[in-house]
């Protein structure tokens, strides 16, 4: 399986990423994840305001084959929720680090990103996997 | 068991499919986009590989009637060159499997039936069967493909010439192609208009090419499969028919020829005075969740039913399924909510088909 892993990104074992920018993160799925579920149908919208805990769980998403959980690659409290995924789930095939972004949260520790993979690291991760 | 391989496998590999088990083979799920796959065969020409399926050829002279007692298809009354859709009940009149039935030529048909059920559905066919009839499994030495979408006629016409304009739906007949005799069917598992072929397997790659080889024809998975029969509201042995329902659960009454005799008639007989229990029904979500085969489904917080297959339409845009639910609340229009272990999905009974309109009862009169 080719995938794509792209470098100022964190990754978890679980398959979701974080893009860090000040002290707030962006997170989705790698393309591992999104090749692995297939099409997606359904991205739970995320509540808003909610706190989340690092490794817990975030949100569900669904595909042609599953229903899914996400779990939070970092600590923090949920600021938005990408609402185009409401009419177009599709977004996170086609585009997994860009437009099909999930939630943003809003840090409560940064420093936690020490548990996280980088993108070499995720990529031997995943390479690793079949 | 290692998953068997059907002789198309190679091809499928060479189209980077993803396979999985299915039934006991390695089957194509999708080459790229399950709901690609759907919307391609609604709008164009898909191609499926369902060589996996079983097929028997079955003789018996005229005025034996051991066939026609052994299924709940009216073989004997059937036209030539003509199928019909049925099936294989036990004595209690529980489904062994859903089959279609070709009658071939006098005193000859071809059974075909489901990919996982073959083994069973031989021998309980062998053992109805009286002495101076006989059955051969043809099923290994079989290749099929489907070809279905509204364009296939184009599709077939190019393949076979203007000759297949001939077949009307659920008619069949053979065609001299390729070196080889081609049985061709005019059938299918979508709703779309389409075709079923069933040749000689070394030729099969051969035609799969051939066919792929036309600019509206693109190759479909399981997965699509999945998705198109369940728009259409078609059950799927294994999961809405199993050896635990009947056709009278499953609302299947049109099917059933009660005129004659056939194992299990007695049972249903007895069932149709007591009334079903769980009648089988389709639903629609409120939304684009997807229920899945074995969520419960609850009305008024309680149980009443569960469901037996579910997809996301990507024609109607939201989730879709069929279940068992108590008779007296299986009505169109009921509302229910399916337990999915994540969380609860609203839904409402609708009749089946979901899809209205398709190409599949096409003429050109």
């Amino acid at each position: 399986m080719d995938i794509t892993v792209l470098d100022e990104y964190f990754y978890t074992e679980e398959h979701e990423w974080a893009k860090i920018e000040g002290k707030r993160a962006k997170i989705g799925i790698s393309d591992y994840a999104q090749q692995k579920l297939g099409d997606i149908t359904y991205v739970e919208p995320a509540e808003i305001g909610k706190g989340v805990k690092q490794f817990e769980f975030l949100t569900g998403i669904e595909s042609v084959k599953a229903a899914s959980d996400i779990y939070a690659p970092l600590s923090g409290t949920i600021v938005s929720f990408n609402d185009s995924l409401n009419q177009a789930p599709e977004l996170v095939n086609r585009s997994c680090y860009g437009e099909g972004w999930i939630v943003e949260i809003e840090l409560s520790d940064p420093g936690e990103s020490k548990n996280l993979m980088d993108a070499a690291g995720y990529r031997e991760y995943a390479g690793g996997l079949e | 068991m290692e998953p068997k391989h059907t002789p198309l496998h190679n091809e499928h590999v060479r189209l980077n499919a993803v396979m999985a088990p299915f039934a006991g083979w390695d089957m194509p799920i999708h080459y790229g986009s399950i709901l690609d796959e759907a919307r391609h065969a609604r709008d164009a020409v898909s191609i499926f590989d369902t060589s996996h399926m079983g097929e028997f050829i079955v003789k018996e002279r005229a005025g034996s009637s051991s066939l026609d007692r052994a299924v709940t298809i009216p073989v004997a009354k059937m036209k030539i060159k003509r199928c019909r859709y049925g099936f294989l009940l036990t004595e209690e009149g529980k489904l062994l499997d859903d089959l279609i039935a070709y009658r071939i030529e006098d005193g000859q048909w071809m059974l075909v039936v489901n990919a996982g059920t073959v083994d069973k559905d031989f021998r309980v066919i062998q053992e109805r069967l009286s002495s101076d009839a006989s059955i051969e499994n043809i099923s290994e030495a079989t290749v099929k493909i489907d070809v279905q979408g509204p364009r296939s006629l184009e599709v077939m016409k190019a393949l076979v010439g203007d000759t297949i304009k001939k077949l009307t739906y659920y008619g069949l007949d053979f065609f001299n192609l390729m070196g080889g005799t081609f049985l061709i069917s005019r059938t299918g598992y979508t709703g779309e208009l389409g075709y079923e072929i069933y040749i000689d397997s070394r030729k099969g790659a051969d035609l799969w090419k051939q066919l792929l080889s036309h600019p509206a024809v693109k190759p479909a998975g399981l997965g699509a499969r999945d998705i198109l029969r369940l728009e259409m509201g078609l059950p799927l042995y294994g999961n809405e028919f199993t050896e635990e329902t009947t056709p009278l659960d499953g609302g299947m009454e049109r099917f059933l020829d009660m005129d004659k005799d056939f194992t299990g008639k007695q049972a249903l007989l007895e069932q149709q005075k007591r009334g079903v229990v769980r009648r089988l029904a389709g639903f629609t979500v409120d939304g684009r969740r997807t229920p899945r085969h074995g969520n419960r489904i609850l009305a008024e917080l309680n149980e009443v039913g569960f469901v037996t297959s579910g997809v996301f339409s990507p024609h109607l845009n939201r989730g879709i399924g069929m279940g068992y639910i108590d008779a007296g609340r299986s009505g169109p229009g009921g509302e229910i909510s399916i337990d999915t272990g994540k969380g609860e999905i609203r839904a409402v009974l609708e009749p089946v088909p979901f899809l209205k309109n398709t190409s599949i009862k096409y003429s050109e009169a």
